[in-house]
């Protein structure tokens, strides 16, 4: 009996298609959302993270729309967010299909939220994301807010151990510094965070080769590693990935 | 056949709708104690917290129905928090009482795991199951809880370890029970469903 370790698609929409930013800007269409989730779903991926970027109020009608398209389409978990400011928010997304939200700017803003919807929901149904960057200081890292554009001055591991201690179900961790890069994920920065909290750890950012994923599980001791183009374009796909972990050790769901 | 689903005001009922009408069966929300009564087979479905799952179900005064349903011998099948709630009491809610078809309490994931205990396990069987029947041994199912049912008792078919060993899948008569969730868990998880539709009929 093993806990797996999970690979996880992630489909940054805006306007009801799935886009893709480079360093969190540049946006590039790469496809529709439901057409994506349901070869994910088929292909065996562990479960989905739906991402609304736009950041604008007057998508959210569209965001729920794709998050109802994309639930039809999926018999494995799916995590829903972007722009989640209240309950009231994070009810709609699980209202639509969604069976977590995960909450950013607003969780740092007031972290209240945090707690308001681990009550609410249960702590199984919230992660909080957080988007960092490494300091001049060694094995420190920084959290950033609205897309990565504005520091918080807030250190990761203690707003991450923060998160969990007002109910945070699991951390979804973004390396800005390796986001789009193709330099494989900040291993260093997930091992610190896996240390800090008691609660999993999705790491994300910098995914190119399947080494990196052997290594973020390794080194990096990631409980879920979540990517979105190198999928989305087909340059690798989720059953081949799987295969090349489970013959190096690491315990994955093999799709039958 | 038609698969009655509590609706106590939380939880997550459309993926569980969902699974069940692609295996081809009809679903009904039940929020009174009359839609139980008549039910001819029940789907206990759950997230969050045990409190608010015990209130919402006092509130819809559906706490006498399914235990009448129980008794009568209508297939129940108890998800997540609706296993939990099928024991007599949780220590996420003390003094809270559950639905008390079976005794014991239900316990938080040690301190010494990560908890909620998020992600894809496999299960270990330990007598023949009809929910498990076709499943292969080393299939993996979705978890999500930070409490779980004791392994003992011989409703216990099936433990997951996390931490410590506890009741991933119980069976006994009429009544059945995952820890896991079946409607997030993929193919495997469609055939529990389906297990458990035949064994309704």
């Amino acid at each position: 009996m093993t806990l797996a370790r999970r690979i996880i698609p992630c489909l940054d929409v805006d306007g009801g298609q799935v886009v893709k930013g480079v360093e969190f800007e540049g946006l590039r269409h790469m496809g529709d959302p439901a057409e994506l989730a349901a070869r994910y779903n088929r292909e065996g991926a562990d479960e989905l993270v739906v991402l609304d970027i736009s950041a604008s109020r007057d998508g959210r009608a569209t965001f729920l729309d794709t998050i109802r398209r994309v639930a039809e389409q999926l018999n494995i978990p799916l995590t829903a967010g972007g722009g989640i400011r209240t309950m009231e928010d994070g009810r709609a997304v699980l209202r639509a299909g969604a069976d977590k939200v995960t909450v950013n700017t607003a969780a740092v803003q007031r972290p209240e939220l945090i707690s308001e919807l681990a009550q609410q929901f249960g702590s199984q149904a919230v992660v909080v994301s957080i988007d960092v960057k490494r300091t001049p200081r060694s094995r420190s890292w920084e959290a950033y807010v609205r897309g990565g554009r504005d520091a918080t001055g807030l250190d990761a591991a203690a707003w991450a151990a923060e998160a969990v201690w007002r109910g945070a179900g699991e951390i979804l961790l973004t390396s800005i510094d390796r986001d789009g890069t193709c330099t494989g994920f900040d291993c260093e920065l997930t091992a610190t965070m896996a240390a800090a909290v008691a609660v999993p750890v999705i790491a994300s950012g910098g995914a190119n080769a399947f080494e990196d994923f052997l290594a973020v599980f390794e080194r990096g001791r990631a409980d879920a590693a979540l990517a979105a183009s190198i999928f989305h374009s087909e340059i690798h796909s989720i059953p081949v990935l799987k295969k090349f972990l489970a013959e190096r050790g690491v315990p994955v769901r093999l799709s039958r | 056949m038609k698969i009655t689903i509590i609706d106590y005001g939380a939880g997550n009922l459309p993926s569980v709708e969902r699974a069940l009408k692609a295996l081809g069966a009809e679903t009904e929300r039940a929020t009174e104690p009359a839609q139980v009564g008549s039910a001819e087979a029940i789907v206990l479905p759950g997230v969050g917290h045990f409190s608010a799952f015990v209130a919402g179900l006092r509130e819809r005064s559906l706490t006498s129905s399914l235990r009448a349903a129980c008794d009568s011998g209508v297939p129940m099948l108890g998800i997540c928090l609706g296993l939990q709630a099928m024991y007599a009491s949780s220590e996420e809610a003390p003094g809270d009482e559950g639905l008390g078809f079976f005794p014991g309490e239900v316990r938080a994931l040690p301190k010494n795991v990560k908890s909620p205990h998020i992600g894809w396990n496999q299960v270990q069987t330990m007598q023949a199951s009809k929910l498990l029947c076709g499943v292969p041994l080393d299939a993996y199912f979705y978890f999500a809880h930070s409490y779980a049912a004791p392994p003992t008792g011989a409703q216990t078919v099936a433990t997951c370890n996390h931490g410590i060993p506890f009741a991933a899948v119980i069976e006994q008569g009429n009544l059945l029970g995952v820890q896991f969730h079946p409607e997030k868990s993929g193919e495997t998880g469609a055939r529990l469903l389906r297990n458990f539709l035949e064994s309704a009929r």
